[in-house]
């Protein structure tokens, strides 16, 4: 096996009094997919929100390529990492949200070119080539001078998505991206990630409600419970025949199609 | 009481002289009030909470005493201060005391713009590897100040109406061009209803302008900012 490009080590959150992980050892394949399932305060979300730099660990370490996300070598001292440290990582990290997120005050193009022309300092005609050729991948090439809200929900993440994609991320987090779309709009949204998927290369971490999905794309599906990892294993061990009480209970109240 | 259109006729020019200075004052002390207004910004952002706590006291200081006090500590009391005193001219202290007390007034408009931006929006940023430059000159800033610009317009126009404090301290507008004649002729109504009619004059067409331009980003805001 290869060296994990994440890999979470008794990783710890509190906010205040409340201990939301209890202590996470998590290791991501190159290009490997993983669904992170269990019930709404289970700390899935929190557990990619870490990895993105948007909440800190409160113990533990999250290593990605190797190298530790939240501290930095000082003087042969570990000390908190600090901004420039965060920003040299967090480049191998992209992000899909819930809320979209998009730029409302940039068209859909612009808002897929923003980040290479500033971050990278990559050339604006040839980012803006790659801008055209990703939304037209998710479908939107006749839509990239419109405006986010003139678009529909399914329409708003996938260019989302595009947005992450144009930073050629290895690893890509996905936190309940069907989660605010009217259920028409949900099939379009799956079957672009559907696509990421089979592409290959990069890895994937899905929080995610839709079980027939995560068996489906999926390599390994994770099940938190109570701020642990409770069962973890091939999809279909985990959803078609789950062995802890728990992950029994939480999926009876899906119905997952085989 | 004898009112004379020969002096109100005579004083219209010699008044429209001050008429620029007031609004040549009323811009330089909007545009230091604006800029030093996102002083206060950063200043409460800061993650030291003694910091933030000290200079939030300061704002609040500034802007719970009368700006005509302000004038007179910076154009009398601060030349006398031994070893940082310094003693300005009228034109420079009145930009200074009235730039100040306003900055504090811009930066609880700026504020309320930066809290209505999503956090959404600073999480994408992160998550795109911006800079905290960036995020606050192409991200945050440009989504919180276009819906602030009613606001800011109305202080401009209420910096308009107080810039005739700077008189007491011999700034010659209108308003000391008025009194100056006044006391030569012993005709006060006259010049000070000049006054009155060419602040009257400027202001009420600058607040239909504004609420124009209300209008017309509430419009935009609304259309274009719906869960983005």
């Amino acid at each position: 096996m290869d060296e994990p490009i994440v890999k979470y080590q008794d990783v710890h959150k509190s906010f205040g009094d409340i201990e939301v992980l209890k202590g996470i050892d998590l290791d991501i394949q190159p290009a490997e997919k993983v669904a992170l399932i269990g019930p709404s305060g289970s700390g899935k979300t929190t557990i990619i929100r870490m990895l993105m730099t948007l909440e800190e660990p409160t113990m533990g370490v999250i290593d990605v390529g190797g190298r530790n996300l939240w501290q930095m070598e000082k003087k042969g001292e570990w000390v908190r990492a600090d901004d420039s440290h965060l920003h040299s990582i967090r480049g191998d990290i992209g992000m899909v949200f819930q809320h979209f997120n998009l730029f409302p005050h940039m068209t859909i193009l612009e808002n897929c070119m923003l980040a290479p022309v500033l971050v990278k300092n990559e050339s604006k005609k040839e980012v803006k080539a790659t801008a055209v050729e990703m939304l037209e991948k998710v479908g939107l090439g006749d839509k990239i001078d419109l405006y986010p809200a003139q678009l529909s929900g399914g329409q708003k993440q996938r260019v989302a998505m595009a947005r992450a994609l144009m930073m050629r991320p290895k690893v890509m987090l996905f936190d309940e991206v069907t989660s605010a779309l009217d259920p028409e709009l949900v099939g379009e949204v799956l079957e672009v990630i559907r696509d990421l998927a089979k592409e290959g290369e990069m890895a994937m971490i899905l929080v995610t409600h839709e079980m027939d999905f995560a068996l489906d794309i999926a390599d390994r599906v994770v099940f938190l419970n109570d701020g642990v990892i409770e069962e973890e294993g091939h999809p279909e061990d985990i959803l078609v025949n789950p062995k802890s009480e728990r992950l029994q209970d939480f999926l009876s109240r899906f119905t997952v199609n085989r | 009481m004898n009112w004379s259109w020969t002096v109100f006729f005579e004083t219209i020019p010699l008044i429209a002289k001050g008429l620029w200075i007031t609004v040549g004052l009323t811009f330089a002390c909007y545009l230091f009030a604006a800029v030093f207004g996102f002083f206060w910004v950063f200043m409460s952002r800061i993650p030291s909470k003694i910091v933030r706590s000290i200079f939030g006291w300061i704002a609040e200081f500034i802007r719970s005493t009368p700006p005509l006090v302000q004038l007179f500590f910076i154009f009398y009391a601060w030349p006398v201060i031994p070893v940082v005193g310094v003693s300005l001219n009228p034109f420079v202290a009145a930009i200074l005391g009235l730039g100040i007390h306003f900055s504090t007034y811009m930066s609880e408009v700026y504020r309320s713009g930066i809290e209505s931006v999503d956090k959404g929006q600073w999480e994408a940023s992160t998550a795109l590897n911006l800079s905290t430059r960036q995020k606050w000159t192409k991200i945050i800033l440009p989504q919180a100040i276009p819906p602030t610009i009613p606001m800011l317009g109305n202080y401009l126009i209420i910096m308009f109406k107080e810039v005739p404090l700077a008189s007491t301290i011999g700034v010659v507008a209108m308003l000391h061009i008025a009194n100056d004649y006044g006391s030569q002729y012993y005709k006060f109504v006259e010049p000070l209803t000049v006054v009155a009619l060419f602040f009257l004059l400027l202001s009420y067409p600058s607040a239909i302008l504004i609420s124009k331009l209300e209008k017309k980003y509430n419009r935009k805001f609304d259309k274009k900012a719906m869960t983005s």
